[in-house]
């Protein structure tokens, strides 16, 4: 299959099966819906199977017990879904489950409304669900990267045992562009027998339990423990980054996923005029990537972090760098996203300073 | 003069793990039932349970056989996901009514409305046993509760669901009956319906739920044997026992 022009939604589902994806279990929400509509449309071509759960909660539980067979599962959703969902995202979390959630960000709190938005940052990120646990977060920013970050997905979820989100929002799963969907080199990877349920035959009778119940306090603190050895590999190992003109920039904008698109414009149409401006894009959201935050260039005297939010991100800035820089932020909500002459303002006003 | 062995511990039941169950419970027995349906049936390589929250959160400790946990009430969900990817597995969930028949009820209904293959063990003892007695979907009219000390009020907290009826009006599911372990010749019937049950899974036919009716003496604040009696006398004729609905 060559480059061919798609729609974001549509093309993270045939990326999702391309990946080896049998089994989705969703539930309608805008702006996603052609996810679980392409999927129910294609997915028995593959001898998969496509359920329409009764609600996010539901759909995010038989992710819960597809994942716990160890084949590869899928559910998507949007922002007030995804809350819905982050019981059930916990309880994978703690099972160490492997799943692949795509959360297609709308503009929020509450029923917010169906136009995009990036407002899920903290939630994807700091949790969501109840105790200590870790989504791995990744934030495409062209359609092509919905589809390799998709794919992705379910290579992290199977190596690590855990769920990983591919946090789009509404103009990624919207637009379209043309993209290339390979099949997975890891498309026919075989279930692991070793820890996944159905295989008790496999182990010789031995049984396999997955739970998150520690009752005492000792073997619950011992499961934490181990799952923070795993988050901190996934730290070590998986920290994705993509730095833009970032050499001798005296500005660099902050930026992911659609505002980071965005964002490039900006930049290119300044550098053009001879300003020293540069963007550094976080592809994983967690792990953070702070290894690419120390590479930014001792020229550089402020950072502008863009997103369509009130500021999630700018934490997570000042942190990976030490509060070194002085941070700025410029964000629309709502369901706008800043536009390209808005964040080159912003980036004059701040180099004028 | 010859040893023979009359009474032994199920196969599918963990070697020398005793339950944490108190004295009098039913999920001893019922849990003893499905372990010897497994049994006689020959299936436990290839059966994966799906726990609940609530008393029977840590059945996985006592089933020797692949395991999986579910939030509260969501073991319906967790089950069809199972067996959507392994329909070649038997896939059960063991339920107290707290977490079927109230947080949990979207997922039963739905579950039992799409016919999903698999097995439902339903205990319905009148109350949430785990958090320490507080009223559940099932509590009876009058019943005393550390949530309603006066008694179920049908004013305030409507009435009593009896769960195997409701779900019976569905076009979808195939095997509903409702039995108990209140005395030895309901145990015997009770085992029957969750061989039959299983049974039916093993044969591909569908839904099936068999709702137990059991006894929490110490959150009823009674004896063992006077629990039993209770149930039979209070619970029965609200509760009564039956195949509402048979695939045949």
């Amino acid at each position: 299959m060559g480059r061919i022009l798609m729609k974001g939604t549509e093309a993270i589902a045939e990326a999702a099966i391309q990946a080896g994806c049998k089994y989705f279990f969703g539930y309608p929400i805008t702006p996603q819906n052609e996810i679980p509509e392409y999927m129910s449309a294609h997915l028995p071509e593959v001898g998969g199977v496509y359920v329409q759960a009764e609600s996010e909660v539901a759909s995010i539980n038989m992710v819960l017990g597809g994942g716990a067979t160890g084949y590869r599962v899928m559910t998507s959703s949007s922002s007030p879904g995804i809350s819905l969902m982050s019981e059930g995202i916990s309880y994978i979390a703690g099972c160490e489950i492997p799943a692949v959630i795509v959360n297609v960000m709308r503009a929020g709190p509450g029923l917010g409304g169906i136009l995009p938005g990036q407002a899920d940052y903290l939630q994807a990120t700091k949790g969501g669900g109840n105790g200590d646990y870790n989504l791995i977060v990744l934030a495409p920013s062209t359609l092509q990267e919905c589809v390799d970050l998709t794919q992705l997905a379910f290579d992290l979820a199977q190596k690590y045992r855990n769920p990983v989100m591919v946090a789009a929002d509404g103009f990624m799963g919207q637009m379209m562009e043309a993209v290339e969907i390979k099949p997975s080199p890891t498309k026919d990877q075989p279930a692991d027998a070793s820890w996944a349920l159905g295989f008790m035959e496999e182990r010789g009778g031995k049984r396999s339990h997955l739970h998150s119940l520690f009752l005492a306090p000792e073997p619950l603190e011992e499961h934490n423990r181990k799952l923070q050895k795993k988050y901190a590999a996934i730290k070590a190992a998986e920290q994705r980054c993509e730095c833009f003109r970032m050499e001798d920039a005296e500005l660099l904008v902050a930026a992911y996923g659609t505002t980071a698109r965005i964002s490039r414009s900006a930049v290119n149409n300044l550098r053009a005029e001879g300003l020293k401006v540069g963007m550094i894009r976080p592809i994983t959201l967690w792990p953070y990537p702070y290894e690419a935050f120390k590479t930014i260039p001792s020229t550089v005297k402020h950072i502008l972090v863009a997103e369509m939010n009130a500021g999630q991100m700018v934490d997570d800035v000042k942190v990976a760098t030490g509060c070194r820089y002085p941070v700025s932020f410029y964000g629309r909500m709502g369901g706008f996203a800043p536009s390209v002459k808005e964040i080159e303002d912003e980036c004059r006003r701040i180099l004028a300073l | 003069m010859s040893e023979v062995k009359v009474y032994e511990r199920p196969k599918s039941w963990m070697p020398n793990v005793s339950s944490h169950y108190c004295p009098g419970c039913g999920h001893g027995i019922a849990h003893r039932l499905v372990c010897e349906a497994i049994d006689e049936l020959g299936i436990q390589n290839d059966t994966i349970g799906v726990a609940p929250v609530g008393c029977a959160a840590m059945i996985y400790d006592y089933m020797d056989t692949d395991y999986c946990e579910a939030p509260h009430g969501r073991a319906p969900a967790v089950a069809t996901g199972l067996k959507t990817v392994r329909p070649d597995k038997i896939v059960y969930t063991y339920q107290g009514d707290g977490d079927l028949a109230s947080i949990g009820m979207a997922e039963i209904i739905h579950a039992a409305n799409r016919g999903q293959s698999i097995t439902v063990i339903f205990i319905n003892n009148a109350i949430y046993g785990m958090t320490g007695g507080q009223m559940a979907p099932t509590t009876l009219i009058g019943q005393k509760t550390t949530t309603c000390p006066l008694g179920r009020d049908a004013s305030v907290n409507g009435y009593p669901l009896r769960v195997s009826e409701m779900l019976a009006t569905l076009p979808a599911p195939g095997f509903i009956t409702r039995v108990t372990v209140a005395q030895p010749k309901y145990t015997l019937k009770a085992k029957q319906a969750i061989k039959k049950a299983f049974q039916n899974q093993v044969e591909g036919k569908g839904f099936s739920l068999v709702e137990v009716l059991s006894s929490c003496p110490t959150n009823w604040g009674m004896r063992p044997v006077e629990a039993f009696d209770w149930l039979l006398s209070s619970m029965m004729p609200y509760y009564p026992l039956g195949v509402f609905k048979d695939f045949d």
